[in-house]
């Protein structure tokens, strides 16, 4: 650094680590208001509290984890989250990505129209849509559960997977599918063999997507749910009476296997980019 | 497939069975309530181990018949037929016949082995022979060793090489190529011009090559059509197609050409002698069943490579017109002289400066053309 050639770039340098700085400080209060809610919920998840409420902290313990299941409700309720977020996301995924691919695709009668129902499906404020659906299930006399509950959400999140799969199907060259026809391979073939891989990582944001926005739902979970009670609509119904550390347990494993995914995804979609 | 490479037929073309045969294909869309036609009717024959091409201008109908040919369009009247079948209406994949896309089209999740196996994978060919006849065609695209990539990891000129070897591993009837060397720079571009006509050549496979670019078409091609508005212009060798181009379109369009006019003076004999300006005499060949009468207008071209430059005025055995040179650009190898006739045409003539002498000419000079009457080429009424 003594020589006079590296000092123009060392002038240079100076004033972009001061900029650096700055954004480093601001890129850390960001993620501290991001991180900071859920490193609250994990932290209050081992917290030796012996009151019904759990505010404040009393020390570390592990028995939440151990007493996991201990509250039978509970465990109700998010095992029917669980299995109405995977099956809704399984039937979203699989008519949502047809959706997607007609949509960016083809060319056909009523695709404006299909393109706006989908727009408006998305924009629709939840709270409407949870009481339209109510009403309608009220009208047409179908007893409100389970069931309903998975209508509803394969309902407000096709058009979620749809207008995924759709972005990733207008970016291809339309040339690739006819080379696999050019090559023998039939319509079944060309969609297993090369347009559903190419459209993979379009379809798994989607099919995440759509899980994240089932396992979560509340408001339109609360209208269509009638007796069936679901994991938020359990910790809604639990806030009055205290909610119990085994909450922020379960919460921190959803978490966990969230965070997981989303990693796993994002390194084989690097790995694909390559 | 017979084993030994076929000549190509080029003089009759329906002596052996045509590797490909259109008969009045017509191709209209609909869009936007209206019919567009992209091809007018064409009918052609390709010879077996023939390397033709569609040449043209964009929109001229040259791509929509290849994929009227490879299936994706469905032609809207006449019939295809591959090795004298009938084919109109079946489906690509169930087509003889492989297309090297102008965009490779290469399956970008699939490593190069892998994208030269589709199509052998999806007939059901033993494993085994699977990986002998992808090895050997990598081998013959100089792609060996390169298995395991993926087509991102290539360059353009490798990519270009993975799509061809995927169409050719297939043993095609046909290769149907769309523009292949569009997306590479010049200089690949050209040494690819010189690695297609060696692999055709070695796989003895029928090539249909579909191109804007005139240079390429006469490089290669056994036989070239050339398209203009739906329609073939004119169908020949590279040479006919250069020398004696048929039509006004097809002078303009391969290479340079001269376009010159005049009063027919006498006519008979097989040929016409015109009146160019106050002093200019072009004698024409006229072909057999065309009628030429004294006084009508008759247009012609001359290759710019084949008049000369002189002082004096040439016999009457040649054609002669007297003309001013308004421009003189020195090339190298050539010296390109452009003139101005007496009835007022512009001229270009190309001269090899074989000599290293002055130029015969500068700006300003009054000159006389002369050219051969073998080279006046009398074309098409204007249309």
């Amino acid at each position: 650094m003594t020589t006079t050639l590296t000092k123009a770039p060392q002038r240079r340098r100076a004033p972009r680590r001061r900029r650096i700085s700055g954004l480093h400080a601001y890129t850390l209060v960001l993620i501290a208001w991001l991180i900071l809610p859920i490193a609250i919920m994990i932290l209050f998840g081992f917290n030796d509290t012996h009151s019904k409420q759990n505010f404040r902290w009393e020390g570390f313990t592990l028995k939440w984890y151990v007493h996991l299941f201990d509250k039978g409700d509970l465990t109700t309720a998010v095992v029917n989250s669980l299995t109405i977020a995977l099956l809704s996301t399984a039937i979203t995924t699989v008519i949502g990505t047809f959706a997607g691919l007609a949509l960016g695709r083809y060319r056909f009668r009523g695709k404006g129209s299909t393109n706006l129902v989908l727009f408006m499906a998305i924009s629709c404020p939840e709270i409407v849509m949870g009481a339209s659906l109510l009403s309608m299930f009220v009208t047409f006399n179908l007893p409100r559960g389970y069931l309903t509950i998975l209508v509803a959400h394969v309902m407000f999140s096709i058009a979620f997977v749809a207008v995924t799969v759709r972005a990733r199907v207008v970016g291809l060259d339309p040339a690739v599918e006819e080379a696999a026809q050019d090559l023998g391979a039939g319509p079944w073939a060309r969609f297993r063999l090369v347009t559903l891989p190419m459209i993979m990582p379009g379809v798994v944001a989607g099919a995440l997507l759509a899980f994240v926005l089932s396992i979560d739902d509340f408001v339109i979970t609360n209208f269509t749910s009638g007796a069936t009670v679901t994991f938020p609509l359990w910790i809604y119904g639990s806030t009055r009476t205290g909610t119990p550390p085994q909450v922020n347990v379960m919460g921190t494993l959803i978490f966990a296997v969230g965070v997981l995914i989303a990693v796993v995804s994002a390194r084989r979609s690097v790995r694909a980019a390559r | 497939m017979t084993e030994t490479q076929p000549a190509p037929a080029r003089d009759d073309p329906g002596r052996a069975v045509p590797a490909i045969e259109l008969a009045g294909v017509e191709k209209a869309y609909h869009a936007y309530g209206e019919t567009v036609a992209a091809v007018r009717g064409v009918d052609l024959a390709i010879a077996q181990g023939e390397f033709f091409s569609l040449l043209g201008p964009s929109g001229c109908g040259k791509t929509t018949t290849m994929r009227v040919v490879a299936g994706f369009e469905e032609p809207t009247a006449g019939r295809v037929h591959l090795h004298g079948q009938d084919v109109t209406g079946v489906p690509p994949n169930r087509r003889d016949v492989n297309m090297v896309f102008q965009s490779y089209a290469l399956f970008p999740h699939m490593n190069v082995f892998e994208n030269v196996a589709f199509g052998l994978r999806r007939r059901g060919v033993p494993k085994a022979e699977i990986a002998k006849r992808a090895g050997e065609m990598l081998d013959i695209v100089d792609l060996a060793g390169r298995e395991r990539r993926r087509p991102a990891e290539l360059s353009g000129g490798q990519q270009q090489r993975v799509a061809l070897a995927r169409a050719l591993v297939n043993r095609p009837r046909a290769l149907l190529l769309d523009e292949p060397l569009g997306a590479l720079d010049l200089k690949l571009r050209q040494a690819m011009q010189v690695e297609l006509k060696r692999i055709q050549r070695e796989v003895g496979i029928t090539f249909v090559y579909v191109t804007h670019d005139q240079g390429e078409a006469l490089t290669m091609s056994d036989r070239i059509a050339v398209m203009n508005d739906g329609l073939i212009e004119q169908l020949g060798t590279p040479r006919e197609i250069y020398e004696h181009p048929a039509t006004r379109f097809v002078a303009g369009f391969i290479g340079t050409s001269n376009l010159l006019g005049g009063e027919v003076a006498e006519a008979g004999g097989g040929s016409a002698v015109l009146l160019h300006g106050p002093d200019g005499r072009i004698e024409v060949p006229v072909r057999d069943g065309v009628r030429v009468a004294a006084g009508e207008r008759l247009e012609l071209t001359v290759r710019p490579e084949k008049i000369g430059i002189g002082l004096d005025k040439p016999g009457d055995d040649v054609c002669g017109v007297r003309g001013t040179v308004t421009e003189v650009v020195y090339l190298g190898t050539s010296t390109n002289y452009n003139i101005t006739t007496s009835a007022g045409a512009d001229v270009v003539v190309f001269l090899q400066n074989a000599t290293s002498a002055d130029d015969i000419a500068v700006r300003g000079d009054d000159v006389w053309l002369s050219w051969d009457p073998r080279h006046s080429y009398a074309i098409g009424a204007p249309q």
